[in-house]
């Protein structure tokens, strides 16, 4: 019995890491279905949504939600300028090209928070309504962990029933798949990626901001977690929103579970899985096969 | 006459697309030999069976009798079956020179060389010279891909396969882009191979075909509709409905 | 044309000249000696500076010659330290020369074993693996903590006096300068040969257009091996001098950092130029040495900056603006 529920909080536990993770890749996983481009700021915008949102309750006394909405709707918005400026420059460049780029603008994020906030990891204190334990009947289990858990099916379920049922999540679908025919369709590609960027770059501001409780939050965050952003992402295939949930989930349960259990060796199997996998499927455990 | 490529009922599917179907075909010593067919029809599908680019779902590729289905596309190359692509694929940020050297020094075996420089090659950059001087490219050989307009780049495509020296030349529409007072300088290179390559041609530009082919093979939605000497397929009914009519519509 | 007028084409001439030694191309050497004599004092930062070189010439052929887009060629150059490093921590080998040598059989064999798998994939996914295996590594040297040191490393090794005479001189480097400066002039010179030859040629055409290679014949996958274990040996060799040099080795030979840096470096000098990695290591690293203590926000600002201009503007990196620039001027010249 101990065991068992042993188990189960760390199912929940890891799950809810794995929504934040979700909620932090899914931007990513689209727009490198659509453009391929290879985006490895895609954490920075987790991590200046996330400051602003810290900052905006601590320094302005904004409620959470209040703040996260906020986070999400500026990072939209900025990212939006980012992508029409630079990154649309680069969807013919080499892969390189857009390495450096990328990596060019994790460096500038992370100078210019430290320059504006300093280098010390900012505390999220969460409202009192999602600090304590609430009961589930057989287990008790942390509030914020299972409104994580609540918030990410819902976003989940969102994104889902958008992708499969309007007209854009059509188009986005269509392109992904094949870029060319799309076109040719009379889809404006284009337009279209400067949506999903804005949106995606918003998601992972909600991420950021989510997630500082337990990721914490320092200006070291886009390459601290560049690595665990782009294995859920391979993971689950280009362009699949419910790849990328549930690789985000396996992930994030077995991250869990091995920081628990095997505190030394978790990090290895990860990358080992991870290397596996890709040799075995280059598309990722729900990308479609080429 | 000896035949040197040879399918036997080759078939590839993509899917539920059957883009291949069953295509028995033999290409002889020495032919001229053009496959023609509308759209879609699964050409440069056929044509990608044949080098080893795609493997075949069934069925089988002989070369001189040698089952070589399973072969990869460098050892079909080895063996003596080149071609081109019907978009250009070049070596873009080297010199014409460059890029005809890259398939001479493959084909002597210099290109594995590590210790050696390139340029001490000299019997691999003469051929490349004599060939382009063949092409008429001789006055643009230090010039960089990238400028070059594109029927000349076309020729350069040209000048790369035929470094291989073939014994089966595959040319995936070599004359699409080429303005038409350049398209001469292929057909006469074609001319000018030696008589024993087979040759085999994908076009639209029937009066390429028909200046060129002494057999045609049409093939329509991946299986091989009829076959015959020019006149034949000229006066073939059922090839004039589904392809020859289509074409003299377009113009 | 006739068979001599052919021979003589600028064409043919340029290209069977092309690997012939400009003048220039001893201004590096020169410089470093002529560092030697002027900076006694700086002599611990210039044999960081020329390990970095020769760290950057191994990417630089398999980044910039068969355009391999890899995010984790500091696996290699850890493997490097890491063998030099456990070798003379155990007392099992202490001599410096043929621990170069075995440093690049090590590195190099990882290169051949993790080449032959991950060279089949290509773009964002070989990007995934290169990076996913470095961590691997890493993560596996940070856990065998009996062997590696763990997290603080492996320091105070007891590295030989080369060949029995020149004893590693820890105060001012003068010994390590002058043998790294050898070693990287070996390495250079074996480099250098290798891209001018008909397997490098295929390496470039590899990398301007992989399909069009197939068609040539070229087995593309054997060339991609070989290179990258070349590249593996000689970045393990970069990674064996760092650790000879600084009798230490420490968990950064092998991490995202170094890569991330290295890669940097290449760009900033000009990849697919053989001495882009020269300009990019001296550029970099003096920025980075009188910058980064004194204003490391600026700085990190300024190298981000200069990537997206880089990436954006200038794909060529400082040499490609300088040949630019040649360019310009020659046209304007030859205007009437």
């Amino acid at each position: 019995m101990i065991f068992g529920i042993d188990v189960i909080s760390t199912l929940l536990g890891g799950v809810a890491a794995g929504m934040v993770l979700f909620i932090v890749s899914v931007g990513l996983s689209v727009t490198m279905g659509l453009m391929g481009f290879v985006n490895l700021a895609h954490g920075g915008f987790a991590m200046i949504g996330g400051y602003l949102i810290v900052l905006a309750m601590n320094r302005l006394g904004m409620p959470f939600v209040a703040a996260l909405a906020i986070g999400f709707v500026v990072v939209a918005a900025v990212s939006t300028i980012f992508e029409r400026l630079l990154y649309s420059r680069l969807y013919r460049a080499t892969e390189l090209d857009q390495v450096l780029f990328t990596i060019g603008l994790v460096f500038m994020m992370i100078a210019s928070v430290t320059l504006a906030v300093g280098p010390e990891t900012q505390p999220l204190t969460l409202p009192t309504w999602l600090q304590g334990q609430i009961n589930l009947g057989f287990i008790s289990y942390r509030t914020y962990s299972i409104v994580l858990i609540a918030v990410g099916t819902v976003i989940m379920l969102g994104l889902w029933l958008g992708f499969e049922r309007t007209r854009m999540g059509a188009q986005i679908r269509a392109a992904v798949d094949n870029r060319r025919m799309a076109e040719s369709l009379g889809i404006n590609i284009t337009r279209l990626f400067t949506l999903v960027f804005a949106f995606g770059s918003g998601m992972a501001a909600l991420g950021g901001g989510l997630g500082a409780e337990f990721l914490g939050l320092d200006p070291q965050y886009p390459l601290k977690y560049l690595v665990i952003f782009l294995i859920v992402v391979a993971v689950g295939g280009l362009g699949r929103i419910t790849g990328v949930f549930y690789a985000s989930l396996i992930i994030g349960v077995v991250d869990f579970a091995l920081k628990k259990y095997l505190p030394q060796g978790g990090t290895v199997f990860i990358y080992g899985m991870t290397i596996l996998l890709l040799l075995w499927r280059p598309q990722g455990l729900f990308g479609k096969s080429t | 006459m000896t035949v040197l490529l040879e399918t036997q009922s080759v078939s590839k599917n993509f899917g539920a697309l059957r883009a291949t179907r069953e295509v028995s075909f033999k290409l002889e010593e020495g032919a001229r030999h053009a496959l023609i067919g509308p759209n879609g029809a699964g050409k440069t599908t056929f044509i990608n069976l044949l080098t080893g680019v795609l493997p075949p779902n069934s069925g089988k590729v002989l070369l001189k009798d040698r089952d070589i289905t399973q072969m990869a596309q460098a050892e079909r190359v080895k063996l003596g079956i080149a071609r081109t692509f019907q978009i250009n694929r070049l070596f873009r940020g080297l010199s014409v020179l460059e890029n005809v050297y890259m398939a001479v020094a493959e084909r002597v075996g210099a290109a594995p060389k590590m210790l050696t420089p390139a340029g001490a090659q000299r019997d691999v950059i003469d051929e490349s010279m004599q060939l382009l001087e063949s092409l008429k490219l001789a006055d643009i050989a230090h010039h960089t891909i990238v400028g070059l307009p594109y029927g000349r780049q076309r020729l350069v495509e040209l000048a790369i396969t035929l470094g291989l020296k073939p014994e089966v030349l595959l040319l995936d529409e070599p004359a699409a882009g080429v303005p038409s007072a350049e398209s001469h300088i292929i057909l006469d290179a074609i001319d000018a191979l030696p008589k024993t390559i087979g040759v085999l041609i994908i076009d639209h530009d029937m009066d390429l075909v028909f200046r060129f082919a002494k057999r045609i093979t049409v093939l329509v939605r991946g299986a091989i509709f009829a076959e015959g000497t020019p006149k034949e397929i000229g006066a073939n009914p059922d090839v004039r409905a589904v392809y020859l009519g289509q074409a003299t519509q377009h113009g | 044309m006739s068979a001599t007028d052919l021979q003589n084409h600028p064409a043919a001439r340029a290209l069977a000249q092309r690997h012939r030694l400009r003048v220039w191309e001893g201004l590096p050497w020169l410089l470093a000696l002529a560092c030697y004599f002027a900076f006694p004092r700086y002599l611990g930062f210039g044999t960081e500076i020329l390990i970095t070189v020769l760290f950057a010439i191994s990417l630089d052929l398999a980044l910039g010659y068969a355009g391999i887009v890899t995010l984790g060629h500091a696996a290699f150059f850890g493997a490097g330290a890491y063998t030099v490093g456990m070798l003379a921590k155990n007392g099992i080998w202490t001599e410096p020369i043929t621990g170069l040598l075995l440093g690049a059989a090590v590195a190099g064999l990882i290169g051949f074993l993790s080449g032959l798998v991950l060279l089949r994939t290509a773009g964002l996914t070989l990007l995934m693996l290169t990076l996913c295996f470095m961590g691997l590594l890493e993560e596996s040297a940070n856990m065998g903590a009996d062997f590696t040191g763990g997290f603080d490393g492996l320091d105070s090794l007891p590295i030989k006096p080369i060949v029995g005479m020149f004893e590693f001189d820890v105060l001012y480097s003068k010994t390590q300068y002058l043998y790294v400066l050898a070693v990287l002039f070996v390495c250079f010179v074996f480099t250098r040969t290798l891209v001018y030859s008909p397997f490098g040629h295929s390496l470039t055409g590899i990398r301007e257009n992989t399909l069009r290679m197939h068609a040539v014949g070229a087995p593309v996958e054997r060339r991609l091996v070989i290179c990258y274990t070349i590249s593996a040996a000689i970045a393990g060799i970069a990674g064996a001098l760092w650790a000879q040099a600084n009798a230490y080795v420490n968990l950064s030979t092998l991490g995202l950092d170094r890569a991330a840096t290295v890669l940097i470096i290449l760009v900033l000098g000009g990849y697919g130029r053989l001495y882009g990695a020269f300009v990019g290591a001296f550029v970099y690293m003096m920025l980075e040495h009188f910058l980064s203590k004194l204003y490391p926000e600026a700085w990190q600002l300024g190298l981000g900056l200069l990537l997206v201009v880089i990436a954006l503007f200038a794909r060529g990196g400082i040499l490609g603006i300088g040949e630019e620039l040649r360019r310009r001027f020659r046209g304007w010249r030859n205007k009437p």
